[in-house]
């Protein structure tokens, strides 16, 4: 007899969903975490939530978890610092602005509402940009969150539906429908979730080869409180080509407001790099970046730095679905830097398929199998 | 060098012995409460030596500024929570 | 971007550090000092407004500088690198400081511990308090209650009175028994017993009680009353200010970003002052609270070692260890009783940048989970006045140091990064 109907490892911000999603729909979830919830990558991010236009994929996840995120807003508390500011991708020179319209039409076409800013509305919506960018693209219904808060909520809504959260509680492997834990204790389960970030391949047993999760260091600063600086997260329209960037170091432009008036400075990107010291480099050339754009944010006290760890997947879509061959063990990871806003999506698309349900989207592009189809190395 | 220094707080001019920091010259001029923690209640300084960020005010257009590490010097002008 | 270079850098211009300096600029080092405080002494002998260098601190620098050590006042380092290099910033702008061997004399900072109250404006650290006063603060007059734990609450005690304050009682948490064991231990330590017994006489006039501590400030704008428990019973004192303290926790920040071993929250270092970094000593109260005499001593080790003469060290070695005792019997005598552990309420605030309640804060695991989950010690000061209180609330280590060790603006913090890079790449 099965004790529950589901284990979910691992209880970051995307275990955390999954488990909400999948007690919301009556299962029995019993949830193992190695520390303490919404420890890892989910601490560091910048807990933007947002649509990306990439790829038809990346925007189906986006836009399902961005709506996720909006209907419920009503129901974050103040700890979770809901923050509907919207996002602006700034131009910096003509090519861009062209992206700029090309982007909008994208977006509209497929019914997600985007502005297309001229200089004189860039500098109404944003004043702290300096004069002379050609311009940007508004996505009004772009949020900002804060991550270990909205896990810690997503854990209690799935504990007030029976959920059972371990803290502390290592998994060293994750088979079809079992788990043993680091003391040697199985624990059996209908279905087995793993979403336990960059740990995922190597707890599956056997190993699933195609599943490569490598580490993307990231930069962050973060301010002291300077209200009215900042109204939308802004980012650079450069900011794509640094996420998928070859090997090395990259960085673009990413700035945030907080809800307590802080400004909240990214972006880096260094892949296969899990060393946790602080490179004031990468910070010096994060800061010469945004001052590009934001020239008084060199006026700006930094109180505190910290680096995070993207699970990057190689093909820029995280990896939601069976293990091919394992029915009853699913994988949840590959996130990269945009785990915050698709963990509700995520959520949703496990649940559905462990109730054997359609989800909203084709749950196709993010299939482990499609890792061994396709020999995409994940 | 003089005795004394004429600095401005919150608009009003005040003389202070010379050396004095800005902390100091706050708590005598009856400003002690110097500013409002994050769910405003008042605060001034505890620590004296720059630890605990307790007595930060505007100094000079500057915000965030540790009054206690700072001295007064002519013509500075300190912005305080009562401004 | 200014740039310094020197032999021997001193971080810190307390006793550790203006020994060290002295020691070494005698035996023929180029050193630097750079402390962040305007005129050099640190917290024990701070310069006073009106009279200018204290003694000690004088003829330390007097010294130091006949040999051509160099102060840098009002500057401080809020970055390191491997080399050492260490990064600085004062009135100027950012500065790069390049090395052979760093002192680290980082000091210790006053551990304040919450209670219903404590942060009415005019609730003071003891070492605080006097520190305002001798930057100027007006105390003549002022009713004042000094409590907490520590010899140091009698000095301060001593200072205000002599300042025209009304100095209203001294409020010692240590039970009385201990306390005056280790002042008949004083024998061993003549120098110290001679100041006990001059504090004493200065404090003649001031009641003195041993297991007490605050309970309660209470005021609207700023402290009016202060309650505490004496020998068991309350008492309610009308005051004007309050000094108070329970003794002191090192500073290690730096030493942490510099990768030296930190264990038992003090830097650890072997008998010649030196950390587990190759280059980086450290001296004074960074290495475990003693005092100044020891202070004194571990810098002069530091300071011959950093120079080259481990034969002149090893000369002070029997003073820095005397010193050590001493410190060791301080620790004993005056360590915080359980009681202190029930004086915040649910209400009272303990990271008072965030104003995170102790109410949140007892339900919390470990230091990383409360940091995530309540912010406290995400503000200003980066968990130093909170941290020092839940090492002894709740037994949670300091957290992980990262740069910048102080605020800075971003441009600082950039230039810093981009020198930094400049100097990996030559050094490659």
């Amino acid at each position: 007899m099965k004790s529950v109907d589901a284990i979910v490892v691992g209880a970051g911000i995307v275990g955390a969903a999954c488990a909400e999603a999948l007690a919301a729909e009556g299962l029995r979830v019993r949830v193992v975490e190695r520390g303490y919830p919404g420890g890892g990558a989910t601490s560091a991010g910048m807990g933007h939530i947002l649509v990306l236009d990439d790829s038809d994929a990346q925007l189906a996840l986006t836009r399902l978890s961005r709506d996720l995120w909006a209907e419920r807003s009503r129901e974050w508390p103040a700890a979770v610092e809901w923050l509907p500011c919207g996002a602006i991708w700034v131009a910096s020179d003509d090519d861009e602005m062209d992206a700029v319209g090309r982007k909008a039409l994208w977006f509209t076409e497929r019914g997600i509402r985007a502005e297309v800013l001229d200089p004189a509305q860039l500098h109404d919506a944003e004043p702290s940009l300096r004069a002379g960018l050609p311009g940007g693209l508004r996505l009004p219904d772009d949020s900002v969150v804060y991550p270990p808060a909205a896990t810690a909520h997503l854990l209690a809504r799935a504990q007030e539906r029976g959920a059972v959260i371990g803290h502390r509680v290592s998994a060293r492997v994750a088979g079809d429908g079992f788990v043993v834990t680091n003391d040697g204790t199985r624990l059996e389960a209908g279905v087995v979730v793993v979403a336990a970030g960059l740990a995922a391949p190597g707890l599956l047993d056997p190993p699933l080869p195609h599943l490569r999760v490598r580490p993307k260091k990231g930069h962050l600063a973060i301010t002291s409180r300077a209200s009215g600086f900042l109204r939308h997260q802004l980012i650079e329209l450069g900011y794509l080509k640094s996420a998928h960037g070859p090997v090395g170091s990259s960085i673009a432009f990413n700035v945030q407001p907080r809800a307590t008036g802080q400004v909240l400075v990214g972006s880096s990107r260094q892949i296969d790099n899990d060393d946790p010291m602080v490179e004031t480099d990468i910070l010096s050339r994060m800061i010469a970046r945004a001052s590009v754009f934001l020239p008084k944010i060199v006026d700006l006290q930094v109180i505190r730095t910290w680096v995070g760890f993207r699970p990057s997947t190689d093909h820029n879509l995280p990896v939601i679905g069976p293990v091919p061959g394992r029915p009853r063990l699913l994988i949840a990871t590959g996130h990269e830097g945009v785990g915050i806003t698709t963990s509700l999506g995520t959520g949703r698309l496990i649940a559905d398929h462990v109730l054997g349900v359609a989800s909203p989207i084709d749950p196709a592009p993010y299939l482990p199998e499609r890792l061994v189809r396709d020999g995409v190395r994940g | 060098m003089a005795d004394t220094v004429r600095i401005v707080v919150d608009g009003t001019a005040t003389v202070v012995p010379t050396g004095t920091t800005v902390a100091a010259a706050l708590g005598n001029a009856g400003r002690l409460a110097m500013r409002r923690s994050v769910t405003g209640e008042p605060r001034g300084p505890v620590c004296g030596m720059g630890i605990c960020f307790e007595c930060r005010v505007t100094i000079d257009g500057a915000p965030h500024t540790r009054s206690c590490m700072v001295s007064c010097v002519e013509g500075m002008e300190v912005v305080t929570e009562h401004a | 971007m200014h740039e310094s270079v020197s032999e021997v850098l001193v971080i810190g211009a307390g006793p550790a550090g203006l020994a060290a300096a002295a020691a070494a600029a005698a035996d023929g080092a180029d050193v630097l000092v750079v402390d962040e405080n305007t005129r050099p002494g640190g917290q024990i002998w701070r310069a006073e407004r009106d009279s200018g260098v204290q003694s000690e601190a004088g003829e330390l620098v007097t010294l130091a500088m006949s040999h051509g050590a160099r102060f840098f006042s009002g500057t401080a380092v809020f970055d390191a690198a491997r080399g050492p290099t260490l990064f600085a910033v004062n009135g100027s702008g950012p500065l790069v400081l390049r090395t052979k061997r760093v002192i680290l004399a980082l000091g210790a900072t006053e551990r304040q511990l919450p209670f219903p109250g404590w942060t009415l404006p005019g609730v003071f650290g003891a070492g605080g308090l006097q520190a305002l006063g001798k930057n100027g603060l007006d105390v003549s007059n002022r009713r004042i209650a000094v409590a907490g734990s520590g010899p140091l609450l009698l000095v301060v005690a001593a200072w205000l009175e002599r300042r025209g304050a009304k100095v209203l009682g001294v409020f010692e948490q240590a039970p009385r028994a201990d306390v005056m064991r280790f002042g008949r231990g004083l024998w061993r330590h003549p120098a110290k017993l001679l100041q006990a017994v001059q504090l004493s006489g200065s404090l003649v006039r001031v009641p003195r009680y041993h297991d007490a501590w605050p309970v309660r400030a209470e005021g609207r704008d700023q402290v009016e009353r202060l309650v505490l428990s004496v020998g068991g019973h309350e008492r309610t004192l009308d005051v004007d200010y309050v000094a108070c303290a329970f003794g002191f926790a090192p500073v290690t920040g730096l030493a942490a970003l510099l990768g030296c071993a930190i264990e038992d929250a003090r830097v650890q270092v072997d008998a010649f002052q030196r950390t587990s970094v190759e280059g980086v000593l450290c001296a004074g109260e960074s290495t475990g609270i003693a005092g100044a005499d020891c202070a004194r001593a571990e810098g002069v080790v530091a300071g011959h070692m950093a120079a080259g003469r481990e034969d002149l060290a090893c000369t002070a070695c029997r003073w820095r260890d005397r010193e050590r005792r001493f410190g060791a019997a301080l620790e004993r005598a005056f360590s915080l009783r359980d009681e202190l552990c029930t004086l915040p309420t649910a209400d009272t605030i303990v990271c008072r940048c965030e104003d995170v309640a102790w109410s949140e804060l007892v339900p919390r695991e470990d230091e990383r989970d409360a940091k995530l989950q309540t912010r406290v010690g995400m503000g200003p000061c980066q968990g130093r006045v909170c941290g020092a209180a839940l090492e002894f609330l709740k037994g949670w280590p300091r957290g992980r140091v990262r740069p910048p060790l102080i605020p800075v603006t971003m441009d600082v913090l950039a230039a810093a990064g981009a020198a930094r890079h400049r100097g990996e790449e030559s050094a490659s």
